[in-house]
């Protein structure tokens, strides 16, 4: 008597450990599965080809600037006078709307010096070279300056023409309603004259 | 649905719900707590299994979309770059490809089973012709979708089978010209291919829908093609016991799939797909997927011109026939048994059927040429003296075995040395 | 009674069927291709990543001159699965780089580096060339069909990106192809410009010789139509034609049309290894899933009589 109560009240048990071994064994599958459908949606490898950029800047010289696009966006490369250096290192912080450096090539924190903003992702600042993605801060439109005879704003930086937001020549914002200043990307010479975006 | 609905709702929210969308009800009465046969054997999973690969084609094929460009100078590079660079791209393809394959091998086990069960008879008519109203938009779907890549086999599929509308007196020309948008295949045609084959799958599972809804008026048919008498005694509950066995089956099936996309997954194509189109070369020889093969074997087995009906037409006729025959099979059979388990003669002229069938699908890929016409000639008048002329005069002539009194009998007399399934061809249920 | 009855007709429907088939089948048009045992057959069978590096060098220095591949980009040399891929950066290359990323990979930066392809048009609106980029995509031998034709005497070099699927037997066609070349039988003409291969898909019957014709037009009793036919290719590869750095591998025919033919096999299914090593754990996962749901579907119906 007692054996056989044993046995039935030991099978239910048995089965369910079956049942929730062939559930969850579903579950993970069905999660597995899920996992490339979502990653499908992520850039692809053509698109990541296009992730970083090289750029020869062999062909720019002093006082010019060019406009590349990288990640689908203009990034604006200025070559600096030894003026526009002096000024743009001349700044004192405490002249400007935005105190951070919004450089990924020096850390979350650093203040917008000027060396800060040139530094590149080894750590070395080239002062002749600015290099920063030009989109406003603003609104997103593209400022003027780059082009020879643009206006470049009452900082001799870049001007916005959307809603008149003036960047000096450090691409610091100075005047207008962008909040922020122009956002530095990662870049690194990898020679004298070639630069890496990305 | 045909029986009383066992739903409790237990929380309040579902009280709720209930009195305002009966939903969960509908999903436990069907699904749930639907009396289902208990002596449902393996060929009864394909339901479940075609639903699956319903539902994976229709997710892989969203997300490809995501990748492909419909235009004639793209398509062939879009479908290369899904393969090459999108992340898991070559995964979602390979499903998409071999899914469409294994979706038809799938609905024609199904198709056989209802033959074979005799399925379709009264009060199951509108059931069987809703899903050949299924199998025509499935076949609508995977040829346009075949023409989607843009290889040479796209482009001359698409050439040949929108030709064969010109062979319709008068209206032809102008019909196939409203089709393919132009003079010849072209960038309008695979334009609206692609809207359409988007579109389809929809549809179809709009009729899934009311298949099923019409499965469950009058409930499952059974290997023995009696009618449950006793809910209690012949049935057992969909859940848990037909969704393990189905869902067993699905397993199995999946793990047959899987084998094709890893391991051959271009096992079932043609390579002359991996060339892009070319309007100025034919390939050697153009066949169909495999799937299609038994009707382009009957397309090109009418050769010669029946009184003022001329060769080609003739095809066509024979070819759409061939299909649409189907929709009159509840009233060709004019047996009162349904299962061809208690038919012996009528069984033995099935298997002819089937064997008919795969003789076309072989002779489909086949040149069009000397015996192997013949051979098609021959096996085409099979197809339709079965379901035109057997059928008819078997229901007639035969004399059926004794059937069960019930299903509960026929499941508790099955161990007994007597039961009459000596020699009975049927596949037996592993249980 | 009834059975045997109709296995008898099911028989002879069958042997209808079949026999024609049979005789059809002994006209076929070109040798079947010689059965290689590949690296990448199997369902474990991955690429011989040497074998694909020296297959690039044979497609670069012989192939290319004609045939593009236009699918391929530089990058996917150095992706995963790639030949030129790196799992570390080779000594002297700042830390910074990572050179697991196709894009930074140093080995296919020096290749694309070797290529001009057309850029721009820049700011006057002129098109320029410049050194390739890993991202930019191998250039086509020719600007256009018309030239590819007029070059090669009428006939069309294929494209190589999809070739190893693009024809029956696959890499064993390729590789037959291309040590296949014989000799055409005297039975037949060639002409200038053609090349006899019994591996390539034609019709030898058009240029059978008018001596061995009889009047209907058919060859004389004893004279077979030979297998194959003619093609514009001229054999592509001679033995010593492309350098190895590698000493122990022969500098023959045979050794580099297995070469390209793994490197092409390669270039048409690149995800190859990935989708077999997921394929292997895809499988593994559904038989035990098999075995488990077997066992809750037997242990539900235990309690049924069915």
């Amino acid at each position: 008597m007692s054996a056989s109560n044993d046995a039935s009240s030991e099978e239910p048990t048995r089965r369910d450990f079956i049942h929730i071994m062939t559930v969850s064994a579903v579950g993970a599958g069905a999660v597995a599965t899920v996992w490339p459908m979502v990653s499908q949606m992520n850039p692809d490898a053509s698109v990541r080809a296009l992730s970083t950029k090289e750029v020869d800047l062999s062909s720019v010289s002093v006082g010019q600037a060019i406009k590349v696009m990288w990640q689908g966006k203009p990034v604006f490369i200025r070559r600096r006078t030894p003026e526009e250096i002096s000024d743009a290192e001349a700044t004192a912080i405490a002249e400007l709307k935005d105190t951070n450096a919004r450089s990924g090539n020096v850390g979350a924190a650093a203040e917008a010096t000027d060396a800060a903003r040139v530094t590149d992702s080894l750590g070395v600042a080239r002062p002749e070279w600015l290099i920063l993605v030009g989109v406003c801060t603003h609104l997103g439109c593209i400022p003027l300056g780059t082009s020879a005879g643009e206006n470049r704003g009452e900082y001799n930086g870049w001007f916005c023409p959307c809603h008149g937001s003036h960047y000096d020549v450090s691409g610091r914002i100075r005047k207008g309603p962008a909040p922020d200043n122009l956002p530095i990307p990662p870049f690194q010479f990898i020679s004298d004259t070639v630069v890496k975006i990305g | 649905m045909s029986h009383q609905s066992t739903y409790n709702p237990g929380t309040g929210i579902e009280k709720w719900l209930d009195k305002r969308l009966p939903i969960i009800r509908l999903g436990h009465d069907s699904f749930i707590d639907f009396p289902t046969p208990k002596n449902l054997n393996y060929w009864w999973t394909f339901g479940g299994i075609l639903t699956v690969c319903l539902v994976i084609q229709i997710i892989t094929g969203v997300i490809l979309a995501m990748h492909y460009t419909p235009h004639e100078d793209y398509a062939f590079a879009s479908v290369e770059h899904i393969m090459r660079d999108v992340n898991y791209g070559w995964l979602m393809r390979y499903v998409h490809l071999n899914g469409a394959a294994l979706f038809f091998f799938a609905v024609y086990l199904h198709m056989f089973r209802g033959i074979y069960y005799g399925s379709y008879k009264e009060p199951r008519e509108v059931l069987w012709m809703l899903g050949v109203v299924i199998f025509i938009l499935m076949m609508a779907t995977a040829f346009m979708g075949y023409v989607l890549p843009w290889g040479q086999m796209s482009y001359w599929a698409a050439t040949v089978i929108t030709n064969l509308f010109s062979a319709i007196p008068w209206v032809g020309e102008p019909i196939k010209t409203l089709l393919i948008g132009g003079f010849s295949v072209d960038n309008p045609t695979l334009n609206r291919f692609f809207s359409l084959h988007y579109l389809l799958p929809f549809a179809i599972f709009g009729v899934v829908v009311l298949h099923v809804w019409a499965l469950h008026v009058p409930g499952n048919n059974n290997p023995t093609g009696v009618e449950v008498k006793d809910v209690k005694k012949d049935t057992v509950p969909f859940h848990p016991y037909y969704t393990t066995k189905d869902g067993f089956a699905i397993v199995v099936f999946l793990t047959l799939f899987a084998a094709f996309v890893f391991f051959n997954p271009n096992g079932m194509g043609h390579p002359d797909n991996y060339i892009p189109a070319n309007p100025l070369v034919t390939p050697p020889s153009i066949v169909p997927e495999w799937y299609f093969l038994p009707f382009y074997a009957i397309l090109r087995a009418i050769t010669f011109d029946v009184l003022f009906i001329p060769a080609k037409l003739g095809g066509v006729i024979a070819m759409f026939a061939s299909i649409l025959v189907l929709f009159l099979l509840p009233w060709l059979d004019t047996s009162k048994v349904r299962s061809m388990r208690y038919r012996p003669v009528a069984r033995g002229w099935f298997f002819l059927f089937v064997i008919a069938c795969i003789a076309l699908g072989w002779l489909g890929g086949k040149p069009a040429e000397g015996a192997y016409v013949l051979a098609a000639q021959i096996a085409t008048a099979y197809y339709f003296g079965y379901f035109l002329i057997i059928m008819p005069l078997l229901g007639v002539l035969e004399k059926p075995k004794p059937l069960p009194k019930s299903i509960a009998e026929s499941v508790l007399k099955k161990d007994a040395p007597a039961a009459a399934s000596a020699g009975d061809a049927q596949p037996v249920p592993a249980e | 009674m009834q059975i045997k009855k109709h296995l008898r007709s099911i028989v002879v429907i069958a042997a209808l069927a079949v026999v024609p088939g049979a005789a059809l089948a002994a006209g076929g048009k070109a040798e079947h291709p010689k059965h290689v045992h590949w690296h990448f057959a199997g369902p474990f069978g991955q690429f011989d990543k040497e074998a694909v590096q020296r297959g690039f060098q044979v497609y670069k220095t012989v192939c290319a001159s004609c045939h593009g591949l236009e699918l391929v980009s530089y990058r996917n040399l150095g992706q995963k699965g790639g030949p030129f891929h790196l799992d570390e950066c080779p000594a002297g290359i700042p830390d910074t780089v990572d050179c697991s990323n196709p894009n930074d990979n140093p080995v296919v930066k020096a290749i694309a580096a070797e290529y001009q392809v057309e850029d721009g048009p820049d700011d006057s609106g002129d098109m320029f060339r410049r050194p390739a980029l890993p991202s930019d995509r191998l250039p086509n031998p020719y600007p256009n069909e018309q030239i590819a034709r007029l070059a090669n005497n009428g006939a069309l070099p294929p494209d190589l990106s999809l070739i190893t699927k693009a024809r029956h037997g696959g890499a064993n066609y390729i590789y037959s192809l291309l040590v296949g070349y014989e000799d055409a039988p005297d039975t037949v003409n060639v002409a200038v410009g053609q090349y006899y291969n019994p591996y390539f898909p034609g019709d030898m019957a058009p240029n059978i010789k008018e001596e061995f014709l009889g009047e209907d037009g058919y060859p004389v009793e004893g004279v077979k139509v030979p297998l194959g036919g003619v093609l514009a290719m001229a054999p592509p590869l001679s033995d010593g034609m492309v350098d190895y750095e590698y000493d122990d591998v022969p500098e023959t025919v045979d050794q580099y049309a297995k070469d390209v033919t793994e490197f092409l096999a390669w270039a048409a299914e690149p995800k190859m290894e990935a989708r077999k090593a997921l394929g292997v754990m895809s499988m593994a996962y559904l038989l035990i899933l098999c075995g488990l749901i077997y066992w809750s579907y037997r242990a539900v119906w235990s309690d049924q009589k069915h």
